[in-house]
């Protein structure tokens, strides 16, 4: 039997003392005084098996009957040695029949066996439910949905309808799920079952999971009047041979089979003058010596018989076998079945949605990533191999900015303005110092840039140490949006993407809107054309240079927010984002946005798919990309015009 | 036009095969086996192991300078090799090792009871007892020496021909190989894929059936085979770029669809040369890895093929030579640096510890090295050779 939790014990306490002080003036509850009277041996030395018609009595006395048995279930009542019933709360004392206060005595306190309390308690429920104030009968349905029991579901049924249709609606639910579970009759629980299908939350699939629970048997023939779920095919994943015939031996069906080591350890055993029943040990190389020696042993009967391989397989072929559902009504099964795969279909279109969230807060972080890789690759025909790095130092000017300023949220507004500043600035050095110099030589520039990127790596170590930096994403940013058991996404996942949407209409802004943009577009196309039309590329590529390192940085800040900041952080997001500018196509921000959202989807799909490990799971996106490239080398979004020549 | 013999045409085959001889044989004089014992074990080792980087960074120079293709998965042939020899090392000795264990039981061991507790004295350590598929040759050394060239070269014949066929190339292929590199990578360092996750293959050191033979003299051996190995393939290398088929590829280098106008099948020759630099790494890692003894899937992180092509470009590419001289230098500047063995630099207000500086001194010298020298190191022979010309 359940025992209610204290909160509830507290809250009916409550409730009964507000009844007792209402009912003062009369004073005593003349009812209650004579059931004590009439039953103080029962309520001293009260037995689980006959206490019930005395509960139900008490209980029918009204408020102060309800205290005295909550305070019996609480072991709080005690009798005093003149055969007065009292109810002790701390240190104040008051006779239970009366509600008058008790000075000076020395009671004995009662302390009635669990399955009394248990008697006790579900009386206290049934009477809880059609208490008249709301939050107590919430607090009776909080309980019964804890920990229902068959008690429970007979007073659910019998109790007056409740007024407030919430918890109407919440009566009703827990009658079906306690149906479903402690029901007698099949046709009601084939009701309450059909009237949960389709529901997915956790209490639902709890509740038909014993009904569906089988037990797996081995028999010659179906056995008769069980309530057979499905027959089983011998050498199957659901059951390969060694477990039918496990299954036989725990059934006593079988002899254990003889295992090498066994077998060896029982040949060691039997050594006569270097034999082993006539076999000689060198021979004993030899699996079939080794049988034959065995069978010898057998024959002199100096080991056990053990079954040969031979004799388990005839043994398992011989065998049909079941599971058995424990529950013995076909029709419930049937119902339970219905309803489970119903829910698992909507489950599956939960977490399908779940994944899809996930999914998208991946592809925003690899669209920060690779945007500035794409655009300049676009512009200049470079890779910039440096640009982990850009993404490694805008995170560590973040964790700067938060070690300079306490306020969280101050900081990270001035982190992320400034995180872009700073990477645009070293993007802007490396351009004029570097890849200007190596115009027209993407691969020494594809190296060049990768010198840099492992001495900026090792500068990184050298200022910030090995170990990682938190970055603290302000309060508001922690937690995660839940809309159901399923179905829930991070906040900070959240603020990514929107940053991500931010980045991207700012972006089409400066390219769609602005000369620079107009100017980037032309030398993209056509640089020789662009520049004899007066635009300077080497300007636009700096530019270019700049804004896409910024970028990085700002991709940084968001990916440390989620992420340990160490200076190995832009190694992790490099080659993704490499592959999202090679998958979604140079030259074109919607392509970038093609490959990220194509690859943060194939990698969670793929993450789903084989969850416990993630290292395949990235290898495989690497195969899958390998593959991509064969049939769309270009991207998903190729460039056009003359510049695809280049 | 008569053609000149190979090695007029060549002249640096000769100089590079008499270096070699006459340091490997100086080397030998003086190491603790086979002379005076100056140079000590572990520095033979290091100077053996450094042999096989150079005989890697020659086929990188094959690719990338003469063919134009940057190959970011060089060190995925180099390890594979390795551990396509260093299944066998490890398989042959843990058997020694348990056979003798197991010979102390009262009956002799059948050959699956050998083999289960070689498995799971091998695979213990990945919670796993089985021998995987790909180790069911590891018991053969003719078959897993195959393996070294056929299963690198396989891989490069493959990824070559699905790559080169969709016209992927410049730094798209060199992302590529970077992303097939990693793929492998990230596939060996799984636990169940069968190579023992990110412990790796070790004890390779031990030779099987050479147990007595002394890690000393060992040593020296492989210095040998690592000096003819790359004799032989340098060779080969300069006989193959020196032909009519060495002209064929650096035109594709340097104009690729001229090349293809012109009639030659340039994805063949592509694929025919990217799958021999593929087996002469492969070569290269598996009598590398058995002097260093260990190998796991770090080896074959993307940034280990980066530092061959940086070796390369360094040494100078275009010239066998250079890629020679770059992986030999650079390797064993850095072993030097990081090693903590060389002064630290006090400079006014703060001193200079190299193992923390030696990377970004390497990494800014590289980008000097691209932008003002590029030709390498090698160029330096150029300023000889033009006085040679004049005279």
């Amino acid at each position: 039997m359940p025992h209610l939790p204290r909160v509830l014990r507290r809250a009916l306490v409550a409730c009964a003392v507000a009844y007792g002080l209402s009912a003062l003036p009369a004073l005593a509850n003349p009812q209650l005084q004579s059931v004590i009277a009439d039953n103080l041996d029962q309520i001293e030395r009260p037995s689980r098996l006959t206490v019930e018609p005395l509960v139900s009595e008490i209980a029918a006395t009204g408020p102060e009957g309800m205290a005295l048995l909550t305070a019996w279930a609480d072991r709080r009542l005690a009798l005093s040695a003149d055969g007065q019933l009292l109810i002790v709360d701390g240190d104040t004392i008051t006779d239970a029949a009366t509600g008058d206060p008790v000075m000076d005595a020395d009671p004995k306190m009662l302390r009635p066996n669990s399955g009394v309390r248990g008697v006790i308690e579900a009386a206290l429920v049934v009477s809880q439910i059609a208490a008249a104030d709301p939050a107590v009968r919430a607090a009776a349905l909080d309980a019964i949905a804890r920990q229902g029991s068959a008690d429970h579901l007979a007073a659910l049924r019998t109790a007056p309808t409740d007024p407030d249709p919430m918890l109407a609606a919440r009566r009703a639910r827990l009658e079906h799920l306690l149906t479903i579970r402690y029901g007698t009759d099949p046709a009601t629980r084939v009701a309450a079952i059909e009237a949960m299908s389709g529901d997915v939350d956790l209490d639902v699939r709890a509740a038909l999971n014993p009904v569906l629970s089988t037990t797996r048997m081995a028999a010659m023939a179906p056995p008769e009047g069980a309530n057979i779920a499905r027959e089983l095919t011998v050498g199957t994943s659901v059951l390969p041979r060694e477990a039918a015939y496990d299954l036989l031996k725990s059934q006593g069906d079988a002899e254990p089979l003889l295992s090498g080591p066994a077998q060896r350890d029982a040949l060691a055993a039997h050594i006569v003058d270097g034999r082993v029943g006539g076999v000689p040990v060198a021979e004993l190389r030899d699996p079939a010596a080794r049988d034959r020696a065995y069978a010898a042993l057998e024959a002199e009967g100096t080991v056990a018989p053990a079954a040969t391989q031979a004799e388990a397989d005839s043994a398992v072929d011989a065998y049909r076998y079941f599971d058995v559902y424990t529950e013995p009504s076909a029709a419930v099964t049937d119902a339970a079945e219905e309803a489970q795969s119903h829910a698992q279909m909507k489950l599956g279109a939960m977490r399908g949605v779940d994944l899809g969230l996930d999914a998208l807060s991946l592809a925003s972080i690899y669209f920060l990533a690779a945007i500035g890789l794409a655009v300049t690759f676009g512009v200049m025909r470079v890779i910039n191999m440096a640009h982990g790095e850009f993404i490694m130092m805008g995170a560590y000017t973040a964790y700067t900015v938060q070690t300079l300023i306490p306020n969280r949220t101050l900081s990270l507004l001035v982190a992320l303005p400034l995180a872009f500043i700073v990477t645009a600035f070293a993007g802007i050095v490396l351009y004029r110092l570097v890849i200007r110099h190596l115009a027209h030589r993407p691969l020494e520039t594809l190296l060049a840039t990768f010198g840099v990127s492992i001495a900026l790596q090792q500068l990184a170590k050298n200022i910030f140490g090995t170990q990682a930096r938190p970055l603290t994403a302000p309060a508001w940013l922690e937690g995660s949006i839940t809309i159901n058991d399923v179905i829930s996404i991070s906040s900070i996942r959240v603020a990514i993407f929107v940053l991500a949407l931010v980045f991207l209409a700012l972006f089409l802004f400066i390219m769609k809107r602005t000369r620079l943009g107009l100017e980037v577009r032309a030398v993209t196309q056509n640089p020789g054309m662009a520049a004899s039309m007066g635009i300077n590329p080497d300007r636009i590529a700096m530019m270019t240079f700049g804004l896409g390192s910024g970028i990085a940085g700002i991709a940084g800040v968001a990916i440390g927010l989620f992420a340990q900041v160490t200076s190995e952080l832009g190694q992790g997001y490099i080659v993704q984002s490499f592959m999202t500018v090679v998958v979604g196509g140079v030259g074109n921000i919607w392509g970038t946005l093609a490959g990220a959202a194509l690859i943060g989807g194939l990698s969670k799909v793929i993450e789903f798919v084989n969850p416990a490990n993630t290292l395949a799971a990235q290898t495989f996106m690497i195969l899958f990309i390998i593959i991509f490239i064969q049939f769309r080398p270009r991207g998903i979004i190729p460039q056009k015009g003359r510049a695809a020549e280049m | 036009m008569t053609r000149k013999p190979f090695f007029l045409r060549s002249p640096s085959v000769l100089v590079v095969l008499a270096i070699l001889a006459t340091g490997t044989a100086a080397i030998t004089l003086l190491s603790a086996a086979y002379g005076s014992g100056v140079v000590p074990t572990s520095t033979v080792k290091v100077l053996g192991m450094t042999l096989c980087l150079a005989l890697a960074a020659l086929a990188t120079d094959l690719v990338w300078g003469y063919l134009g293709i940057l190959s970011l998965g060089q060190m995925a042939f180099f390890a594979l090799g390795g551990y396509m020899i260093g299944q066998w090392l490890m398989y042959a000795r843990t058997e020694t090792i348990v056979a003798a264990n197991l010979a102390q039981g009262a009956i002799p061991p059948t050959a699956q009871e050998l083999q289960d507790a070689t498995a799971n004295q091998i695979f213990g350590v990945v919670g796993s007892a089985d021998l995987p598929l790909v180790w069911s040759f590891a018991h053969s050394l003719p078959i897993q020496l195959l393996l070294v060239v056929a299963v690198p070269g396989l891989l490069a014949l493959v990824f070559g021909w699905l790559a080169f066929r969709s016209r992927v190339n410049g730094v798209y292929l060199s992302i590529l190989t970077q992303a097939m590199t990693l793929a492998l990578a990230l596939w060996l360092f799984q636990n169940d894929s069968g190579f023992r996750g990110n412990n790796g293959l070790s004890g390779l050191q031990n030779i099987p059936g050479l147990e007595d033979v002394d890690q000393a003299r060992l040593s020296v051996w492989f210095l040998w085979a690592s000096t003819l190995a790359l004799g032989v393939f340098y060779t080969m290398a300069a006989w193959i770029v020196s032909a009519k088929f060495g002209s064929v590829i650096r035109a594709i280098r340097d104009d690729e669809t001229r090349v293809r106008f012109l009639g030659y099948p340039v994805e063949g020759f592509k694929l025919v040369v990217f799958t021999l630099a593929a087996m002469i790494t492969a070569i290269a890692g598996a009598l590398y890895y058995p002097q260093a003894g260990i190998i796991n899937p770090a080896e074959l992180m993307p940034i280990a093929s980066i530092y061959l092509a940086v070796w390369v470009a360094i040494g100078g590419r275009g010239r066998l030579y250079g890629a020679v001289i770059g992986a030999i230098v650079v390797s064993l500047l850095s072993s030097w640096f990081t090693g903590g063995r060389a002064p630290s630099l006090h400079l006014p207000g703060y001193t200079v510890n190299w193992v923390d500086w030696w990377q970004v001194a390497l990494g800014l010298s590289f980008v000097l090295v691209t932008l003002f020298a590029p030709k390498g190191i090698a160029g330096l022979v150029d300023l000889i050779d033009r006085k040679g010309d004049r005279t």
